[in-house]
């Protein structure tokens, strides 16, 4: 029997991953958003950042599909190039919390002891805070940047991930073919390695995906708030920021990037969810 | 728990890229201005003797003076805290109030119209930008429909004695109708806005609940005795359920203290999120300091109170404390 049966979840199919049409919705919308970020440049009927202020301020039209803000800049240029600052979040912070959280809880959960204790009352520490409030603190001490806001998302998904992983971690080190592994004379980190990581990372998966929706909409915030992409980057939280001041009068600044926001994660929510539903049985 | 929070906001603090000394006698300053404010603010000493002083000072109530104003900065906190309780006890009595009721109502008409009608909803509810969302519920109530006011706890002009610093209790207690009409009006709009992710999540996950208590072997067994539904469903299924969705309830803290830092900036409320974000671009970090501390032991009091609540809800988890 091979090792992976022991402990993997069962294969999941196509079929069963994209059994609802919820799940369909979901992967063709995150599709979409991927696509957009490819083709934005090709998509984009003006240059984001080209200002053309005789037509400051004007509402949807042919010209501009969805008007244009107080410099005159096309809102569906800068909206479409938004979706690489959105994408660009998901990489850097969905990607960093997972990387340092599953290197923690696979430390904590493989050697155990005083490593274990340490690890998770940092962990217990950070999941003290609130999310936005632990990051609006690491944003203050590194200094408001897109960069330094995604490093802080992504310092508050670590615990999250950790725990997840240091879980899995515990149950596949008591199985009989990692004691096995380890009766035949593998060194620790072999095992940890070539054995523990791969069979604990899919849960990992399902994690990232719905992480994602959340990391975009944390990131967005910082940015409305002032604190992560600054002005004039298209990132779609600086955009409604940028709205936030018109929107009495220009109500288009603000609605679009929002209801791209809310869109995209939308998406990553309903795959995330057909993700957990085909990986985790009790949930079929 | 507390001593490691105080740990990571005064170490992240003291990673603040700049001088706080510069910061505050500006750029023109001497070096032998700067020397001297630096060792006057104890800036010149090692960094767990800067801790150690930090820790001493909280613990007697003193979190420094405010960088901006002079002003203590756990004052300030103190100050705009009723308006962040008032904002947050509000949406979640409002989510709760409205969520818990759907999702049981949605879970007993499993798979008929109504239930999708309550659940697809909730899907989009808990992927909606609360920042968005504040920007619509002003653009369609505020201005184009008019019945609510755009922003504040008061229409400007209105005189309430400050005396508990929330809004609704201090209008209560000038018992002039129009007034408490008007701090409801002022926060109908905002407390709505910041309930609607929980909203959402509370009646996912009481549905949920509901659901998997419902096929229970004891709810089979408490209806083949010939118990009445109506009783089964409450002594036996919504008991039942009760733990993990007051655990999700609790969780919610976190979810609208987040929401209310952002909730504040959009309504334009002098509570501890805006207070926050205007300290940290101003660099005001005693202020920063005092809020975060003040916040996360509030969010670590609370959780410790959900832990509690378990055993009022649970007699099982009263044994086992007891053995």
């Amino acid at each position: 029997m091979s090792e992976a049966v022991l402990v993997a979840p069962p294969p999941v199919g196509r079929a069963t991953l994209l059994a609802r049409p919820a799940a369909k919705v979901g992967l063709g919308i995150v599709l979409l958003f991927l696509f957009v970020c490819a083709a934005a440049p090709l998509l984009a009927p003006y240059d984001p950042y080209a200002q053309d202020l005789m037509h400051a301020l004007a509402g949807p039209s042919a010209l501009h599909p969805l008007g244009t803000d107080q410099y005159g800049r096309d809102v569906l240029s800068r909206v479409l190039y938004g979706a690489r600052y959105a994408l660009f979040a998901v990489i850097v912070g969905d990607g960093l919390a997972l990387v340092l959280g599953s290197t923690l809880g696979l430390l904590a959960g493989y050697i155990g002891g005083v490593v274990d204790a340490v690890i998770m009352r940092l962990v217990d520490i950070l999941l003290a805070f609130p999310y936005l409030l632990l990051a609006l603190i690491l944003v203050a001490a590194l200094g408001p940047s897109l960069l330094h806001s995604l490093i802080a998302i992504g310092i508050v998904y670590t615990p999250q991930y950790a725990r997840l992983i240091r879980g899995q971690v515990l149950t596949v080190r008591q199985t009989d073919f990692v004691r096995a592994t380890r009766a035949l004379g593998a060194s620790r980190w072999r095992v940890l390695l070539r054995h523990v990581t791969p069979n604990s990372l899919s849960p990992v998966v399902v994690m990232a995906t719905l992480q994602a929706g959340s990391v975009i909409i944390e990131t967005a915030g910082l940015s409305f708030l002032g604190l992560g992409a600054q002005p004039p980057s298209p990132d779609w939280g600086a955009l409604l920021a940028d709205g936030q001041n018109y929107f009495l009068t220009a109500w288009w600044i603000a609605t679009f990037p929002g209801l791209a926001i809310f869109c995209v994660v939308l998406g990553f929510n309903l795959f995330g969810d057909a993700l957990r539903r085909a990986f985790d049985p009790r949930a079929q | 728990m507390l001593l490691g929070v105080s740990v990571v906001v005064f170490v992240a603090m003291h990673l603040l890229p700049g001088d706080v000394a510069t910061l505050l006698l500006g750029d023109r300053a001497t070096a032998a201005s700067l020397a001297r404010l630096r060792h006057e603010l104890g800036l010149d000493q090692p960094v767990f003797v800067q801790y150690w002083r930090f820790l001493s000072g909280a613990l007697s109530g003193d979190f420094g003076t405010s960088l901006r104003d002079n002003r203590p900065a756990l004052g300030e906190v103190l100050q705009a805290f009723p308006t962040t309780i008032e904002l947050t006890v509000s949406a979640l009595a409002l989510a709760v109030a409205i969520g818990l009721p759907l999702g049981v109502f949605a879970a007993f008409r499993e798979g008929t119209w109504l239930d999708t009608a309550i659940t697809t909803p909730t899907l989009f509810g808990v992927s909606m930008p609360v920042f968005w969302l504040g920007l619509m519920a002003l653009l369609l109530f505020s201005e184009k429909l008019g019945w609510l006011p755009t922003g504040g706890l008061m229409p400007i002009g209105a005189h309430v004695p400050e005396r508990t610093g929330l809004s609704i209790i201090d209008a209560f207690l000038t018992g002039n109708a129009a007034l408490i009409w008007q701090a409801i009006r002022h926060l109908l709009l905002p407390a709505a806005t910041l309930a609607t992710i929980p909203l959402a999540l509370i009646t996912r996950i009481t549905r949920g609940e509901v659901l998997a208590s419902m096929h229970l072997d004891h709810v089979r067994t408490a209806r083949a005795k010939g118990l009445p539904e109506g009783r089964v469903r409450r002594a036996h299924i919504l008991r039942n359920a009760l733990i993990p969705i007051v655990t999700v309830i609790g969780l919610q803290l976190g979810l609208l203290l987040s929401g209310a830092f952002l909730t504040e900036t959009i309504f334009s409320l002098p509570g501890l999120g805006r207070l926050m974000v205007d300290a940290i671009l101003a660099r005001d970090y005693p202020v920063v300091q005092t809020g975060a501390i003040f916040i996360a032991g509030l969010f670590v009091l609370v959780n410790f109170a959900v832990d509690i609540s378990y055993g009022l809800l649970d007699p099982r988890v009263r044994r086992k404390g007891a053995r």
